[in-house]
């Protein structure tokens, strides 16, 4: 694996999230986004949180820090500890506290989740004016020298200039910059590098890696995109149809996945290193066979199961509950597929 | 920015022009005679005579150009020496567009109306714009709340039912039952105490209430929308997600952007203070730039039609370009140059 920066996986929990249920009330019905989704963040780690569109990756981190317009989402349930309180329960103001301050957040699409008619710096110093009582004059050098910290050169005069004038990566540089201007504890990247090209985006995964190595928050690092999780993750949870499927440390999940929705996901990466006759070339790209989970009715059997070739009876009747296959590896599937048989553990036994 | 400003200035000259001599013909056009309204005793070579004199032998052209010289060039300068006191080159020889009716001077009697006009229905679009943006703000904020469902109903209202019918109402209610505000507004009224203010605030208010009422029913859901379209966009979750305040996410995040649209709207709206406000003035009978229309176009008095309706022309090319500059203004990604 990649070099990461420091895997200090065995430190205190910050963020300990547990059963976070979101749906939304839509015009065609109630759509269960996320069905009961928890993970523990450890100091320092990068937990990257794999899955595709409609997983509810994001959504479980919207509901964390209550920013899903409410209708039509609706958070039934779920806890989140982080410094001692549950955030899902805090009053408004308490949590104010904590977005920015506490949790900062990089969202996905740089062009269009900056103000457009407020400059770079006044949006960057808004929350050090807002959490740390900054004047108007310290929370302007203070932004300069995080712009600088993301590497964006001569600082002083970009602060003055509207997102417009950034180019894609500059404006996702000053987006970190912004989420980073508190020193939260704990970083939320939502899709951070997808809305950019190839190589801003291995841009901004070393200045990620550069600030991690610097600052030591912990991160949460949501993506499509399986190589990236590679190159930066400690741990890695895989999400399907707004459950967690698989959790592990990220050479275990790379390399014994336990899941076959982790292990299909893994198999549509393209291989670079072809057979060399042209044959690997000329093959057409594998995909996962049928449709994503519609996600209509709360989940009731494994989500996997209409598209999954190990399925059998029990996938049809209950959904698996995170099973325990390994040390610190768990997976949601009644089907051993290294045994190649169901699993014989105990029965609803969670891990 | 300056560049652009003048060349806008610049191609507002022809149009202008154009717009000029499509009123100046169409009036010509119609069948309207000065003379028409004097007794029938008066014989036709009289008629000719007060025809002759008024400059109606002379063909098209001339009377077209002649009209264009006293506007743009005889009654300007007439402003410059009244607002300087000097004199340049012969002022009393000077040709001006004069009312057929009156005889007086067309820009007087603007000038004498004008104060009127502006009170009331400047007064009441300068109501409305601050009863309508926290309206609208509001109604956003709480979208499908009790209170923007009763917005909703109060500014349909507003813009279905005419001023002629409100105001009567008012009258009705505040003049007539309560015998609260004259129904009659009086022009000659001079504010010069507090009592005299007083009287002039009592005077106003209907009038005001009622153009206003119906200015603030359009704009309000105007803001409201314009709220409403960048309510839900990324950036707002951006700012949420930094913990600022709602009060900030709402009034400088939200805000700032949803004013781009009205203040253009408001801007292009400000010449229809000029014009003013035909139906209103006549209900409670202030002598305003309406009513000044209103009779000219009722007694055929042409010159007076044609100046008016020439000078709303000339302010609405005019706030279109106000509004350009400001849309600019608000809007740091735009750029004219």
């Amino acid at each position: 694996m990649a070099a990461r920066g420091a895997p200090a996986v065995d430190g205190r929990c910050v963020l300990d999230v547990e059963d976070v249920r979101t749906r939304f009330h839509t015009a065609d019905g109630v759509v269960h986004a996320v069905n009961g989704v928890g993970f523990r963040l450890h100091e320092g780690e990068l937990l990257g949180v794999v899955g595709e569109s409609g997983s509810g990756k994001s959504v479980t981190m919207l509901s964390m820090l209550g920013l899903l317009p409410t209708p039509p989402a609706e958070v039934v349930s779920g806890r989140a500890r982080f410094d001692g309180v549950d955030i899902m329960r805090l009053g408004r103001d308490a949590l104010r506290q904590v977005r920015g301050a506490g949790v900062g957040f990089v969202f996905q699409d740089p062009m269009t989740s900056l103000n457009p008619v407020l400059t770079v710096g006044y949006q960057i110093a808004e929350p050090l004016r807002a959490h740390l009582g900054f004047s108007k004059a310290e929370a302007w050098r203070r932004a300069a020298e995080l712009l600088d910290l993301v590497g964006i050169p001569s600082p002083a005069s970009r602060l003055r200039e509207y997102p417009h004038q950034f180019s894609g990566g500059m404006r996702q540089r000053a987006m970190i910059a912004l989420a980073l201007a508190c020193e939260p504890k704990v970083l939320v990247a939502d899709e951070p590098t997808t809305a950019l090209d190839v190589t801003v985006q291995a841009q901004i995964l070393d200045l990620v890696r550069k600030l991690r190595r610097e600052l030591g928050m912990a991160i949460v690092w949501i993506t499509h995109d399986l190589g990236v999780v590679a190159g930066l993750a400690d741990r890695v949870m895989v999400m399907y149809g707004g459950l967690v499927v698989e959790r592990a440390d990220v050479e275990a999940l790379y390399l014994r996945p336990r899941h076959p929705y982790t292990r299909a996901l893994l198999g549509t990466l393209p291989s670079v290193t072809g057979s060399g006759n042209g044959q690997e070339a000329r093959k057409r790209l594998p995909s996962i066979s049928g449709q994503p989970p519609s996600l209509t009715t709360a989940p009731a059997a494994c989500p996997f199961a209409p598209r999954c070739g190990h399925a059998f009876a029990r996938c049809w009747r209950e959904n698996p509950p995170l099973l325990k296959v390994a040390g610190g590896h768990e997976a949601a599937c009644w089907f051993d597929v290294e045994a190649g048989a169901p699993r014989r553990q105990r029965e609803n036994g969670p891990a | 920015m300056i560049r652009y400003i003048t060349r806008r200035l610049l191609f507002a000259v022809p149009t202008l022009l154009a717009i000029s001599f499509v009123l100046f013909a169409l009036l010509d056009l119609a069948p309207s005679d000065p003379t028409g309204q004097l007794p029938l005793t008066i014989g036709p070579e009289v008629r000719a005579q007060i025809r002759e004199s008024l400059g109606l032998d002379q063909p098209f052209a001339v009377r077209y150009v002649k009209w264009l010289e006293q506007f743009f060039v005889n009654e300007p300068l007439n402003v410059v020496e009244k607002i300087t006191g000097l004199e340049i080159g012969d002022s009393s020889g000077r040709l001006r567009v004069r009312s057929w009716a009156t005889r007086s001077p067309v820009v007087d009697l603007i000038v004498e109306r004008l104060p009127q006009t502006l009170w009331v229905v400047g007064l009441s679009y300068v109501v409305g714009i601050l009863i309508a943006l926290p309206i609208g703000v509001f109604s956003a904020y709480k979208q499908y709340s009790w209170f923007d469902q009763i917005g909703a109903f109060v500014s349909m209202v507003g813009f279905s039912v005419p001023t002629f019918f409100t105001g009567l109402l008012a009258i009705l209610l505040f003049s007539v039952t309560l015998n609260w505000l004259p129904s009659i507004y009086d022009t000659t009224h001079e504010v010069t105490d507090l009592g005299s203010l007083w009287t002039q605030l009592k005077q106003l208010f209907m009038p005001v209430l009622v153009l206003a009422f119906y200015n603030a029913a359009q704009l309000s859901r105007f803001m409201r929308s314009a709220m409403l379209d960048n309510l839900n966009l990324d950036y707002v979750r951006t700012a949420r997600a930094k913990g600022v305040r709602e009060r900030a996410v709402l009034l400088v995040h939200v805000l700032r952007n949803s004013m781009i649209p009205v203040v253009t709207m408001i801007a292009l709206g400000v010449p229809t203070i000029f014009g003013g406000a035909i139906i209103t003035e006549q209900i409670f009978r202030v002598n305003g730039l309406g009513q000044l229309l209103i009779v000219a176009i009722q007694g055929a008095d042409i010159p007076l039609v044609q100046t008016l309706t020439f000078i709303f022309a000339v302010l609405i090319v005019l706030f279109n370009l106000v509004a350009d500059v400001l849309y600019g203004l608000l809007d740091p990604r735009i750029r004219y140059d």
